[in-house]
């Protein structure tokens, strides 16, 4: 079970008061992109049995989106941050190097 | 006018802890941005409380407010002012982004009362209630066994509850079994 911390509503929130929204940080590619690009922004997914960005919605909540790194392996959280980002904060990425040091995630190492 | 009807009509379910619908209440959906100092006059106005903090709520008798969402306060008013304070709210806000609704009727009110309140809600929602997380003021959007509510606590030993009207019956009937279902003995008793 997992526990997150909603930066919308400052609480810490169980799994069961919200719903996944898949992976986090896609990059749009729709009109004037190539059908390869296209076809990957709709289907090619991260699959990760590690370190994993997602979405998450505050659906019995705030009604708010938010952001989560986690591992999907030992369900360890590192943080959870604002939507509204383009990459995670540094001190979430400076605390997943220190508990997996070469972690790789997409863009993100 | 139509005559108003509350969802369960002041159904009570009498106990060590009871349940009661408390019939009909003005409940005004605001969203605008809760730093304005117009929008928070307004709504200070309105109701006679302070503007609440995030995750709090501020409630005397029937009126209220409660913080929602980072962009929403949930204004409650009496059942019969609500079209007074939405022309109020809609006049203070002229030419602000904001949205201002009269949700009372899509809403159903309750209230829950007795020495194991904290424990009649614990069986229900994932949430932390004991009284250093969950006190009187603290306000929790979360939800009882499938459906969405709302909950704060009037004082220690009771706690108020909002719903969507048309899971009224079922939210009542579940605060009912677990009142009836008796003491769990986790918490403190306040």
């Amino acid at each position: 079970m997992l526990t997150l911390h909603c930066p919308n509503c400052g609480r810490d929130v169980d799994e069961t008061d919200l719903h996944g929204g898949g992976e986090a940080h896609l990059k749009r590619f729709g009109p004037g992109s190539s059908d390869k690009e296209f076809e990957d922004y709709l289907f090619m997914r991260e699959n990760p049995k590690g370190v994993h960005f997602e979405r998450w919605h505050h659906s019995f909540g705030c009604g708010k989106w938010f952001l989560a790194a986690r591992c999907t392996n030992t369900l360890e959280v590192f943080g959870t941050y604002p939507a509204q980002t383009l990459e995670p904060p540094k001190e979430i990425m400076d605390k997943i190097s220190g508990a997996r040091p070469g972690w790789s995630w997409g863009a993100f190492k | 006018m139509s005559n108003a009807v509350s969802a369960l009509d002041g159904r009570t379910s009498a106990g060590d802890v009871t349940v009661c619908e408390d019939g009909l209440r003005g409940m005004i959906t605001l969203r605008g941005d809760l730093a304005n100092t117009k929008l928070k006059a307004v709504c200070t106005g309105l109701t006679g409380v302070d503007f609440p903090a995030q995750g709090h709520a501020n409630c005397v008798g029937q009126q209220g407010l409660a913080w929602m969402s980072p962009d929403e306060v949930l204004v409650m008013v009496h059942h019969d002012k609500v079209a007074d304070a939405l022309e109020k709210i809609a006049k203070a806000l002229k030419g602000q982004h904001h949205l201002a609704v009269n949700v009372s009727d899509a809403r159903a009110v309750m209230i829950v009362e007795g020495p194991y309140v904290r424990d009649v809600f614990a069986k229900l929602a994932p949430v932390d209630l004991h009284p250093d997380a969950f006190a009187p003021g603290t306000f929790l959007r979360s939800r009882l066994g499938q459906v969405a509510a709302a909950f704060w606590m009037r004082d220690a030993q009771s706690i108020e509850v909002i719903c969507f009207r048309s899971v009224a019956d079922y939210a009542f009937a579940l605060l009912e079994a677990a009142a009836k279902g008796g003491r769990v003995g986790h918490f403190p008793e306040g």
